[in-house]
């Protein structure tokens, strides 16, 4: 067995240990459906102005979005800024593993968490109200995984820039906050101001979320999106890989 | 003591930090079986000194040898020889001693056995206990323990006793003792005077970042001869030896 494979279990280990990382990664896009869909009747009412469709289901793939934003700023990294401030990075350092094999370890630990967090809230949207799940799966797990990588490189980017664990939660939240906004949790769909739409194009989250609107609904998803969303993967990641410090 | 090969070779070692220089031109040698102490205050560079042999810094100037290898090109060999403790290095809260020490020991090609090693620093209880629920003590003995966990040929411990009462302290000593008769050498950076008296063959002094005096416990304090009517202990020899040239 590799490092990689041995840190990445036991850091999985550790994250199950976690109960608040648990909940806000596995089961908080499910529950959010679930409570806002049984909240507000109309939600899980066929509505015409949306042809026919429950409006909850347009809220699915934004909720994904919000996943992916959740995991990486909240969960990522203040795991990431922790184990450097606290020197667990620099211990490791001393022995022949990588301190990158932990960050390997988390990133791992982090992406399944969010794919089984995604996956039992479309499980939980099926059930609660029979919603139908993405159109074009293909489609949506590349929006997924572009949207994945660019909030990932966002969050080691700010953990690389950040003196510390509470600049990089203050930090993380300050970003987080806006990001739900231009991924259109609070104006789904077409319900968002025409400028804010054009700025959230360009937001890794808003794009990430307009990807995966677009797949959701059996589309490819834009050109645009898919390059802003790549364009932060690698711009950030390449950033944060110069400017990590270690300890 | 059995002296044999030189284990550690420092040349001419600078290092400086914006325009601040920590450790300026420093050089000793340590031999194979020897606990070598650095002791110094707050600030003399002794942590610098060491981080740069563990081959975590790079030095601006000098070179260092460990093992015949380089500690600027050949990190990856060194690391597999050298276990190392630092100060303030914590773990993951909710990770077990136990766990932790299974998991360091699959990092090293030919461990130790962690039971005896935790039996060794008192640990043996602790094993199910979470990181975060371990006293100021115990964290101290399980990075001593974690130091130790792959068989390593040389140890440095930086800071090994802060944090531990008299008791753990000595037993401490002990263990480290133990771990040079099984012929591991000793590379110690201590503040403590008892300690750098009781424990090390032989003590290089730092001040300032640079070496001011480097031999024995006994013979540093022979130099000094009487205080004030009083047989002089290391205390007074540290006292003689640094504060010259400082700022403040």
């Amino acid at each position: 067995m590799s490092s990689l494979t041995r840190l990445a279990g036991s850091e999985a280990r550790l994250f199950v240990r976690e109960p608040m990382s648990v909940f806000f990664a596995l089961a908080f896009p499910a529950v959010l459906v679930v409570v806002m869909g049984n909240a507000i009747p109309a939600f899980s009412e066929p509505s015409a102005d949306f042809g026919g469709e429950l409006p909850i289901n347009l809220y699915l793939p934004i909720v994904l979005a919000l996943a992916v934003g959740t995991v990486t700023m909240t969960s990522l990294l203040t795991v990431l800024s922790q184990y450097r401030e606290r020197g667990v990075l620099k211990r490791l350092a001393t022995t022949p593993v990588k301190p990158s094999a932990l960050i390997g370890a988390q990133l791992v630990v982090n992406i399944g968490a969010l794919l089984a967090g995604s996956a039992l809230m479309m499980v939980a949207a099926a059930v609660a109200f029979g919603s139908r799940g993405p159109e074009n799966w293909p489609a949506l797990l590349v929006a997924f995984l572009l949207g994945s990588a660019a909030m990932i490189g966002v969050a080691l980017f700010i953990a690389a820039v950040t003196p510390n664990s509470r600049a990089s939660a203050g930090i993380g939240s300050l970003v987080y906050f806006p990001m739900l906004f231009f991924a259109g949790v609070w104006t789904p769909g077409d319900m968002m101001p025409e400028g804010a739409q054009r700025v959230a194009d360009f937001t890794p989250l808003g794009a990430a979320s307009q990807a995966l609107q677009a797949a959701w609904y059996g589309d490819w998803p834009q050109p645009l999106h898919l390059a802003v969303t790549a364009g932060y993967a690698v711009v950030t990641g390449f950033l944060a890989i110069r400017l990590f410090r270690w300890q | 003591m059995s002296v044999g090969m030189t284990v550690i070779e420092v040349n001419g070692l600078t290092k400086r930090y914006g325009d601040r220089t920590v450790v300026d031109g420093v050089s000793f040698t340590v031999a194979e079986g020897e606990i070598f102490g650095i002791l110094g205050e707050n600030g003399a560079g002794k942590t610098t000194t060491v981080e740069c042999i563990s081959g975590l810094r790079t030095p601006d100037t000098g070179s260092i040898s460990v093992f015949g290898l380089d500690s600027r090109t050949d990190r990856e060999q060194l690391r597999r020889l050298i276990g190392v403790q630092l100060q303030e290095s914590q773990l993951q809260d909710r990770l077990r001693v136990g766990e932790a020490m299974q998991l360091y020991a699959s990092f090293y090609p030919d461990p130790a056995d962690w039971r005896e090693l935790l039996a060794a620093v008192g640990l043996s209880e602790q094993v199910r206990m979470p990181y975060a629920k371990l006293s100021g003590g115990q964290k101290q003995r399980l990075s001593i323990a974690l130091a130790l966990i792959g068989n390593p040929r040389l140890a440095i411990l930086d800071e090994l006793t802060t944090g531990l009462d008299p008791r753990a302290r000595r037993e401490t000593w002990k263990l480290i003792r133990q771990i040079r008769d099984r012929g591991v050498t000793v590379l110690l950076v201590t503040h403590f005077m008892d300690e750098a008296e009781r424990l090390c063959d032989r003590l290089a002094v730092l001040d300032g970042g640079r070496i001011v005096a480097l031999d024995t416990p006994a013979a540093l304090i022979a130099n000094v001869g009487d205080v004030d009517g009083y047989r002089a202990n290391l205390e007074d020899a540290f006292l003689a030896l640094t504060g010259s040239g400082r700022d403040n």
